[in-house]
C-alpha cells in the first residue's frame, strides 16, 4: 500500500541494559490507511505503548529505534532531527494518553493550551486561535464552551478532561492520532461517550487512528483492523471481525476465551497457562510456545514464525481456524 | 439457606467540610458527602453477591463497612447474626472477626514488601496465636504457586502471582466470608481468567461466601449468584445475573449494559449515555438517576423510589413496569 498514512516497516526498538540488549518491539510492520482505525491490543509489557511512542518519537532514553522505518505519508520520520520531529508532533500526529490529568498542564487554562497548539502549528493569530478553541471544545461536547475555556484542568471531571485532550489532539488537524489507552481510566458510561466521540470526529475529518488498548471489547466495537501484539512481536493482524471472530493465532484465541462475556453465564473461563515471558528471557522460536496448547517441535526452534513467513495473517506455524487446519479435521 | 450477612438500612456519611477556621471566616456551612445511602441486602451462605457500580457509587465503602474498616453512620451490618458495632461479648466478636477476610484491588500495595511471603500468609493465624507450621506452604500450593515461594519476598512475583498470595493470606484463618474489592481490575485478561477460576474453585472447595465488588458487569455476571447495582450510594436494582442481563428493570442498569463494549459488537453504533454522575454532595432530589433518565416524570424528581420486589429481583424505580415493557417491545 503506497497511499497509507502510516507505514511501519520491521520496526525494532532496543533498550541496552547492563546484562543484555532488550527488544521490547521486534520486527513490527503494519500500515494504516486514511480514515482507518487500527486497534493494537496486547497485555501489559507486550510492547504496544512502546510501538506508539516510537511512531511519535517519544521513546524514553535509553530506548531507541535500532532498525526498520516509519513512514508518514511516504516520508521517513524515524530519523528526523529533534526540531523537525517537534514540528510534526501535534501538527501531523496527535496523541491522546491514558491519564488526562497528567497530559494537560495544570498551570495553564485549557484555552491557553489549545491556542498555543494552534498558533504554533497553524500560524494563526491569538484572536483567531481563541475562536477556534471555543469551536473545538464545542465539537467535543463540552457544554458552555465559551464559558469553560478559561477554566483550569482540575475544574473538569475525568470524562470532560479526556474530551479536552481529544480536542487538543485534533485541533491542528493531524492526519494520524495515536490514542494510548484513552478510556482505561474512565467509567463504562463515560468510556462509551469518549469512544463514540473519537469515532465520529475521525470519520468527519478522515483522520486515521492507532488505538492502543488492552480491552478486547473496545477494539471489537471501534477498530476496522486489529494488530495483536505478544512479547514485542505481531501475533496476528487483520480485519477486526475476522481476527476476533475467527482467530488464527492460538494466543488470540486464548485471549478471547479468557475474556468474560455477559452472555456466557457461569461457564469456566478458558485459561492461558503461565504468563508472558520477560524480555530478557525470551524462549527460542515462537515466543508463545511455552504457553501454547498446540506447540510442536518446529515452534520451539528458530526461526520464529513471522507474519511475512506465514501468509500475513497470523505469525504461527500451526494456525487454528484456518482453511487448511479445518480441512485436516 | 440462611443469610450469613445481613445489611440493614446502611448509610455512611463523610464530613468533607473545610477546616473550622475557614468555615468561621468564610461563613461556610458544614458539608456532608453521603457515600452510601439506605442500602439493605442479604448474602446467603455459600453464594457470591456482587456489587457493581461506577466510581463514586459507594461499592468499596460498603465493602469496608462489612469487614469493619469503617463504621456505619446509620443502619447495621450483621454477620452470622452478630452486629460487630453493638455486640459486647468479646468471644463472639473474636469468633466472627476470624470468619471475615478481605482481598484488595492492588496486589502491589497490599503486601508488605519487607516481609517474606511465609510471614505474610501466616499472619492472620499468628496474630491469634495459632499454629503456623507448614501453613503457608500448604496454602501456596492450593493457590497454584509452589511451596518454595514461601521464602521469597513480594517483589519477586508478578501481579497475578501476588494476587494469589493475597488469596492465600485471606484463606489462612479459614474464613467463611471474604470481601473481594475489585480483585482482578489491576490484572491482564489472561491472568484475570486464572484468578477468577481459582476463586470459583476455592469457593466450591471451602464453601466460602463472597462479596464481590467490581465495576465490570461482565466479570460480575460471570462470578455472581446475585448482583446488586449501585448508583450514587443507592442500591437501584438487585437480581440474578441472567435475569439482569436479559431483563434489566432499572434505566441505569439498561444504560450500563448498553454502554459495555461487546466482544462481538463489530462496528456497533452505540447511542452514548448522556450526562455524568452528579455531585454526591448535592445529589438531585427524588431518584438520583432522574437528570439522566429517559423515563423521567415529575414523581421521580420529588419522591425517592424505594427498593421493591420486581420479577425475580428487586428494583428502585417508579416506572420499572414501563421500562421493561418498552425494552421488550423494542426487541
Amino acid at each position: 500500500m503506497t497511499d497509507a498514512v502510516l507505514s511501519v516497516r520491521d520496526l525494532v526498538v532496543e533498550i541496552p541494559t547492563r546484562h543484555a540488549v532488550l527488544k521490547p518491539v521486534d520486527g513490527v510492520s503494519f500500515d494504516i490507511a486514511p480514515g482507518e482505525i487500527l486497534g493494537v491490543v496486547g497485555e501489559s509489557g507486550a510492547g504496544k505503548s512502546m510501538t506508539g511512542n516510537a511512531v511519535i518519537g517519544l521513546l524514553d532514553r535509553p530506548a531507541h529505534i535500532s532498525g526498520g522505518e516509519i513512514l508518514l505519508k511516504g516520508q521517513r520520520i524515524d530519523n528526523l532531527p529533534y526540531a523537525r520531529m517537534r514540528k510534526l508532533r501535534g501538527a501531523e500526529i496527535g496523541m491522546v494518553f491514558q491519564d488526562p490529568l497528567t497530559s494537560l498542564n495544570p498551570l495553564l487554562t485549557i484555552g491557553d493550551q489549545l491556542s498555543e497548539t494552534m498558533i504554533e502549528h497553524l500560524g494563526i493569530s491569538q484572536a483567531e486561535a481563541r475562536k477556534r478553541a471555543i469551536a473545538a471544545l464545542d465539537e467535543v461536547g463540552i457544554p458552555g464552551a465559551a464559558d469553560r475555556i478559561d477554566s483550569y484542568p482540575h475544574e473538569f471531571s475525568g470524562g470532560m478532561r479526556q474530551r479536552v485532550v481529544i480536542a487538543l489532539a485534533l485541533c491542528a488537524e493531524p492526519s494520524l492520532v495515536i490514542a494510548d489507552e484513552p478510556t482505561t481510566a474512565l467509567d463504562v458510561s463515560v468510556q462509551a461517550q469518549i469512544i463514540a466521540l473519537l469515532r465520529r470526529l475521525c470519520r468527519e475529518r478522515d483522520t486515521s487512528v492507532m488505538l492502543i488498548t488492552h480491552d478486547m471489547g473496545v477494539i471489537a466495537e471501534t477498530a476496522d483492523r486489529v494488530a495483536v501484539v505478544y512479547a514485542g512481536r505481531l501475533a496476528e493482524l487483520g480485519p477486526v471481525a475476522e481476527v476476533l471472530g475467527r482467530p488464527r493465532h492460538p494466543y488470540t484465541e486464548g485471549l478471547m476465551g479468557s475474556t468474560p462475556a455477559a452472555s456466557a453465564g457461569r461457564a469456566r473461563l478458558h485459561q492461558i497457562p503461565g504468563s508472558m515471558p520477560r524480555l530478557g528471557h525470551l524462549p527460542p522460536g515462537c515466543p508463545f510456545h511455552p504457553r501454547c496448547p498446540k506447540a510442536q517441535d518446529d515452534c520451539r526452534a528458530d526461526p520464529a514464525p513471522t507474519l511475512a513467513a506465514c501468509n500475513g495473517r497470523a505469525a504461527c506455524w500451526h494456525p487454528v481456524n484456518s482453511p487448511e487446519s479445518e480441512a485436516a479435521e | 439457606m440462611t443469610a450469613i450477612v445481613t445489611v440493614k438500612n446502611l448509610t455512611r456519611r463523610f464530613d468533607v467540610s473545610k477546616p473550622w477556621l475557614n468555615r468561621v471566616i468564610e461563613r461556610l456551612p458544614k458539608r456532608k458527602l453521603v457515600a452510601v445511602s439506605d442500602v439493605s441486602f442479604e448474602i446467603e451462605e455459600g453464594t457470591t453477591y456482587a456489587l457493581v457500580g461506577e466510581s463514586g457509587s459507594g461499592k468499596s465503602t460498603i465493602g469496608k463497612m462489612l469487614v469493619g474498616l469503617l463504621d456505619p453512620s446509620e443502619g447495621a451490618v450483621e454477620i452470622e447474626g452478630v452486629n460487630l458495632d453493638t455486640e459486647t461479648d468479646r468471644a463472639r466478636i473474636d469468633k466472627v472477626r476470624s470468619d471475615i477476610q478481605m482481598i484488595f484491588q492492588d496486589p502491589y500495595a497490599s503486601l508488605n514488601p519487607r516481609w517474606k511471603v511465609r510471614d505474610i500468609i501466616a499472619e492472620p493465624v499468628a496474630a491469634r496465636g495459632g499454629k503456623t507450621q507448614g501453613l503457608a506452604e500448604r496454602l501456596l500450593k492450593q493457590v497454584g504457586l509452589s511451596a518454595d515461594d514461601a521464602g521469597k519476598f513480594p517483589h519477586e512475583f508478578s501481579g497475578g502471582q501476588r494476587q494469589r498470595i493475597c488469596i492465600a493470606r485471606a484463606l489462612a484463618s479459614e474464613p467463611k466470608f471474604i470481601v473481594c474489592d475489585e480483585p482482578t481490575s489491576a490484572l491482564d485478561v489472561s491472568v484475570q481468567a486464572q484468578v477468577l477460576n481459582l476463586m470459583s474453585d476455592l469457593k466450591d472447595d471451602y464453601g466460602l461466601t463472597y462479596l464481590f465488588i467490581s465495576h465490570d458487569l461482565t466479570v460480575v455476571s460471570h462470578m455472581a449468584d446475585t448482583v446488586g447495582v449501585l448508583y450514587l450510594g443507592r442500591l437501584v436494582e438487585e437480581a440474578a445475573p441472567g435475569d439482569l442481563n436479559a431483563r434489566p428493570a432499572h434505566p441505569y442498569t439498561q444504560m450500563l449494559l448498553e454502554a459495555a463494549p461487546q466482544l462481538d459488537g463489530f462496528g456497533r453504533e452505540v447511542d452514548p449515555p448522556k450526562g455524568e454522575i452528579p455531585d454526591p454532595i448535592n445529589p438531585p432530589p427524588g431518584c438520583a438517576y432522574n437528570p439522566r433518565c429517559p423515563f423521567v416524570v415529575d414523581r421521580c424528581r420529588e419522591e425517592r423510589p424505594q427498593l421493591r420486589p420486581f420479577g425475580t429481583g428487586r428494583v428502585a424505580c417508579h416506572r420499572a413496569e414501563e421500562v421493561v415493557a418498552r425494552m421488550e417491545k423494542a426487541s
